[in-house]
Parts: structure tokens; C-alpha cells; sequence
């Protein structure tokens, strides 16, 4: 097969790294954030997709569903979160979460 | 198998393309549209990998809807996007140097993987040849048997995120006029009409 698992896995390994590097490089915009770790968890399908593809086992392919689901909720929340955040302070930047009561 | 490989470095390069674009955007609206472009190239992946249900779950959900909802957020929300990547070059060194080496790490270490020749065979659930059975066919085999619980635990996750998501940001405006179906039900005609005897020649 010529396109092997040491493919998919190098590129979810990239993507991942990616997503890392965003976390790091936009660490004052929230929703930037939110989207870095949407890719994280690609970079994880990715990886879960190539493993049931190269074994032969379909079980990878339930956890990218579950994975699927859990990356939606956690996106509706986050972005839930942030408004209702930036309706209290009309802000979103990351130093400004600085209290536990709003 | 060389198209299959052609079109793998294809998709590769543009979801590699668009996630560093994510990333790197000035504007968020063009990092959500390269997000978008990012999940459709995964979704051309998994249909190489031969997850083919996933492949359009993937452009479903994600494109449909969480894309759609961050592009929501990211117009309702007036914000000073500027303002909020000052300090982005300060963070490039120590954000560069830390995703390299967790690059050069990842790569290093799954990048040569090989499967145990002996492990081959041993696979909890067998994916079933194309012809006798679907992917997706197979998937809802195994999910609605076997991973049950984990299947209505991932809807009682959406439910709550649902409930989550519309008691954080539901609000109640006070002067916004409302039915109240118990008053309206409470009238009656005493009260409802007032009968004024009114002489020729004035007014109320």
C-alpha cells in the first residue's frame, strides 16, 4: 500500500503541532484558541481514522465519532461561554478572565 | 493506488495549509473559512483511509455546524481583533521553538510505525470487505450493539451541551411584551368592557 500509516500519523502529528502552536501564538484571542483545539482533536481523528484503516479494526472509527460528538459540545459551550462573557465585560481577551465572580 | 496517492499529498498539503492559515490569520473570519477548508480536506483524507461515514459526518458537523457557529460568534461578537494580537511576535520564539520540538518528538517517535506482523489478525472488530457490507452499515452494526452505552452517553452530552448552551446565554428582556396565557384566560366579560354613557354634545 503506498500510502502508508507513517503518512497519516506524520500528518495528524503536524496538525497537532499546529493546533499547539496556535494555543501558543494567540493566547489573548479566545475564539483563535477554540479553533487550535478543533484542530487538535482532527489531528486526533486523523490518527484514530489511519490506525483502524491500517489494522483493520473498525473500533477506531466508533472512538472518531465519540471524539465528533465531544468536539461539538465543547465548541457550542466554549463559544456559549464566550458571549456570555463578552456581554458582562465587552471583552474577550484572555487577561481580562481574571475573576470568579462576573 | 498511485491516484489514491496523489490525492493523499494533495488533501495533505492543503490541510496542512489551511491549519497553519488558521492559525496565522489576521482576520478570524478568514480563520474560520480555512478552518472550514481544513475539515474538508480531512474529510478527502478519511475517504482515502476508507472511512467513508466519517468522511461526510465530518463535513456535516463540523462544517454545518461548528464552523457556522464559530463564523456566528465571530460576527455577532464587536470586537478590536487587532488589539487582541498584540504580543504576537513575542510569543512566535518561544511558541516556535516549543511546537518544533513537540514536532520533531510526535515524528520521531509514531513517524517509522509498523504494525507486529502477529498483530495483524488479532483485531477486536474486523472491517467488513465493501462488497458484503458498507461502512456505514458496518459502523451502525457495532454502534448500536457492542458501544450502545458510549453512543447514548455521546447523546446525553450533545443534550446537556444543548441545555448548557441556552441557559448561558438566553436572557430575559424586561420591557419585551409577553402572552400570559393565565390572564388571558382569566378575563371575563365584567372586567373586559366598560360601558360609559356619554351625553350629546361632549366628549369623554
Amino acid at each position: 500500500m503506498s500510502v502508508g500509516i507513517s503518512h497519516f500519523l506524520t500528518l495528524g502529528a503536524i496538525i497537532f503541532t499546529l493546533g499547539i502552536f496556535g494555543i501558543f501564538l494567540n493566547r489573548k484571542n479566545v475564539i483563535i484558541i477554540l479553533m487550535s483545539i478543533e484542530l487538535l482533536l482532527l489531528a486526533v481523528n486523523i490518527n484514530l481514522v489511519a490506525f483502524s484503516a491500517y489494522h483493520g479494526d473498525l473500533t477506531g472509527q466508533i472512538f472518531v465519532l465519540l471524539i465528533l460528538t465531544v468536539a461539538a459540545a465543547e465548541a457550542a459551550i466554549g463559544l456559549a461561554i464566550l458571549v456570555a462573557f463578552f456581554r458582562n465585560r465587552s471583552s474577550i481577551a484572555v487577561e481580562d478572565i481574571n475573576l470568579m465572580k462576573g | 493506488m498511485a491516484v489514491a496517492t496523489f490525492f493523499f499529498y494533495i488533501f495533505a498539503a492543503m490541510t496542512v495549509a489551511s491549519a497553519f492559515m488558521v492559525i496565522a490569520g489576521r482576520n478570524p473570519v478568514h480563520s474560520v473559512l480555512f478552518l472550514i477548508l481544513a475539515f474538508f480536506n480531512a474529510a478527502g483524507l478519511f475517504l482515502i483511509a476508507g472511512a467513508e461515514f466519517l468522511a461526510l459526518v465530518l463535513v456535516i458537523v463540523y462544517v454545518g455546524a461548528v464552523a457556522v457557529l464559530f463564523l456566528f460568534v465571530v460576527m455577532m461578537l464587536d470586537i478590536d481583533f487587532a488589539e487582541l494580537r498584540e504580543g504576537f511576535l513575542n510569543y512566535l520564539p518561544v511558541g516556535g521553538l516549543v511546537g518544533l520540538l513537540l514536532l520533531l518528538e510526535i515524528i520521531l517517535a509514531i513517524g517509522g510505525w509498523v504494525v507486529e506482523p502477529d498483530l495483524i489478525g488479532a483485531v477486536a472488530v474486523p472491517l467488513p470487505s465493501a462488497i458484503s457490507l458498507t461502512n456505514t452499515e458496518a459502523l451502525g452494526l457495532l454502534l448500536y450493539t457492542d458501544y450502545i452505552y458510549f453512543f447514548q452517553t455521546a447523546g446525553i452530552i450533545l443534550l446537556v451541551a444543548m441545555i448548557g448552551a441556552i441557559v448561558l446565554t438566553l436572557r430575559h428582556k424586561k420591557h419585551a411584551k409577553r402572552q400570559d396565557i393565565s390572564i388571558q384566560i382569566a378575563r371575563n366579560p365584567t372586567e373586559a368592557i366598560k360601558l360609559v354613557d356619554v351625553k350629546p354634545g361632549q366628549g369623554i
